[in-house]
């Protein structure tokens, strides 16, 4: 008699077991569905990009290329129409108040990479009108509502870094490919990089991160001192763009 | 007094001369509402749409910009229904999925209307664009 009551036991055990196994699986089929909610959090989102890594791959634009086609990022052949959320430019212009005559040769010949900068106190922000550029609280991110902006430019005035760029046309015939996962910009708008928020919500790295052939491009959280940004910032000498303007630009370069 | 005839029939003709583009849509047929193709694709568990027919007909406006406010401001991108299901709040993924033929669904009460979005001149319907 007891032994069949231990066998029932066993036997219900198993089955309960059983439903606590597949629960997480249910679970995770569901999210499947709904990416978002795994997303990477950070307290401040920061990136360190080593010069001499990057500049290792001669011409390599694959970074500009994902971020720009992810992006919907148009095209035109007219520079002072360009858009740009990632580009590449010369030491000297790059890091002017850091470049002097006699530096290494090497260093003074790189492309360093350029983007937003996603400072700890964005002028941009400081002068929007409609509150279409703001930082935001929980990680940071210098985020842009295109639906609020009404192109008055004051953020590309403020921005030091030339991070950001015009819409003096429709961009979409100016789009090789148009990825419809994200919207294109229209006439009027400005844009810029927003470190791939939409990426990070899906528990996705930056596209251009992930897109970096030899690892130049490293991201997380520069609050968290276990992440590999704060090991790099730790271990490497550092510089980053017009840090005496006091904006606190959260892009490094490893020089 | 004598001029009542004319007076009156004048009247009518400008009556008649003022509500001419009504019977006028009404004799062609372009005021009939139209027919809208309301689902084009069935997504497998995704048999209810996010609110009930009649409250979306009159508030799926408000709803996008709720959801526009939600993801782009708050960083929140998942709508949950008072009856649990749960939805990724996006237009072109969660909206077409479903409603797929934008011109069917979409546009055509929008003109019928005389209603101007300004959704897509951003946000894209992946039928209308790489072609």
């Amino acid at each position: 008699m007891s032994k069949k009551t231990r066998r029932d036991f066993l036997k219900l055990a198993g089955l309960t077991a059983a439903g606590i196994a597949t629960k997480p699986i249910v679970s995770v089929l569901e999210a499947a569905q709904l990416p978002q909610e795994n997303p990477i959090t950070a307290k401040q989102w920061a990136m360190v990009i080593d010069i001499r890594k990057c500049e290792e791959e001669k011409g390599c634009t694959k970074c500009i290329d994902a971020c720009h086609t992810d992006h919907n990022v148009p095209e035109f052949d007219n520079p002072k129409d360009e858009i740009k959320w990632l580009w590449k430019e010369e030491f000297h212009y790059a890091f002017h108040a850091q470049e002097h005559d006699y530096q290494d040769e090497h260093l003074r010949h790189t492309h360093p990479l350029l983007l937003c900068n996603h400072c700890e106190h964005p002028p941009c922000v400081k002068v929007c009108p409609t509150q279409a550029t703001w930082k935001r609280d929980k990680d940071g991110i210098v985020m842009m509502d295109w639906h609020r902006c009404i192109g008055c430019r004051y953020c590309m005035t403020a921005c030091p870094y030339g991070a950001r760029s015009f819409n003096w046309c429709d961009p979409r015939p100016h789009i090789d490919h148009i990825d419809p996962a994200f919207p294109t910009r229209e006439r009027g708008v400005v844009e810029k990089c927003t470190f791939c928020n939409h990426r990070l919500a899906a528990g996705l790295m930056p596209s251009c991160v992930e897109a970096c052939p030899v690892d130049a491009m490293a991201f997380g959280d520069i609050e968290d001192p276990n992440s590999t940004v704060r090991q790099l910032l730790g271990d490497k000498f550092t510089i980053r763009r017009k840090a005496g303007l006091g904006t606190q630009p959260q892009v490094y370069y490893i020089v | 007094m004598k001029h009542n005839g004319k007076i009156i029939i004048g009247l009518i003709i400008f009556l008649v001369l003022i509500t001419l583009p009504i019977w006028y849509n009404m004799a062609t047929g372009d005021n009939d509402r139209p027919e809208v193709e309301v689902l084009t694709k069935n997504i497998p568990g995704k048999d209810k749409c996010v609110m009930p027919a009649e409250e979306m007909r009159a508030k799926h406006m408000d709803l996008v910009v709720e959801w526009r406010e939600k993801v782009v401001r708050e960083g929140e991108r998942i709508h949950t229904t008072p009856d649990g299901r749960k939805f990724n709040m996006s237009l072109t993924h969660t909206c077409l999925d479903c409603h797929s033929n934008k011109a069917q669904f979409c546009d055509k009460c929008h003109d019928y209307t005389g209603v101007k979005p300004y959704c897509w001149t951003c946000h894209i319907d992946p039928k209308e664009v790489n072609r």
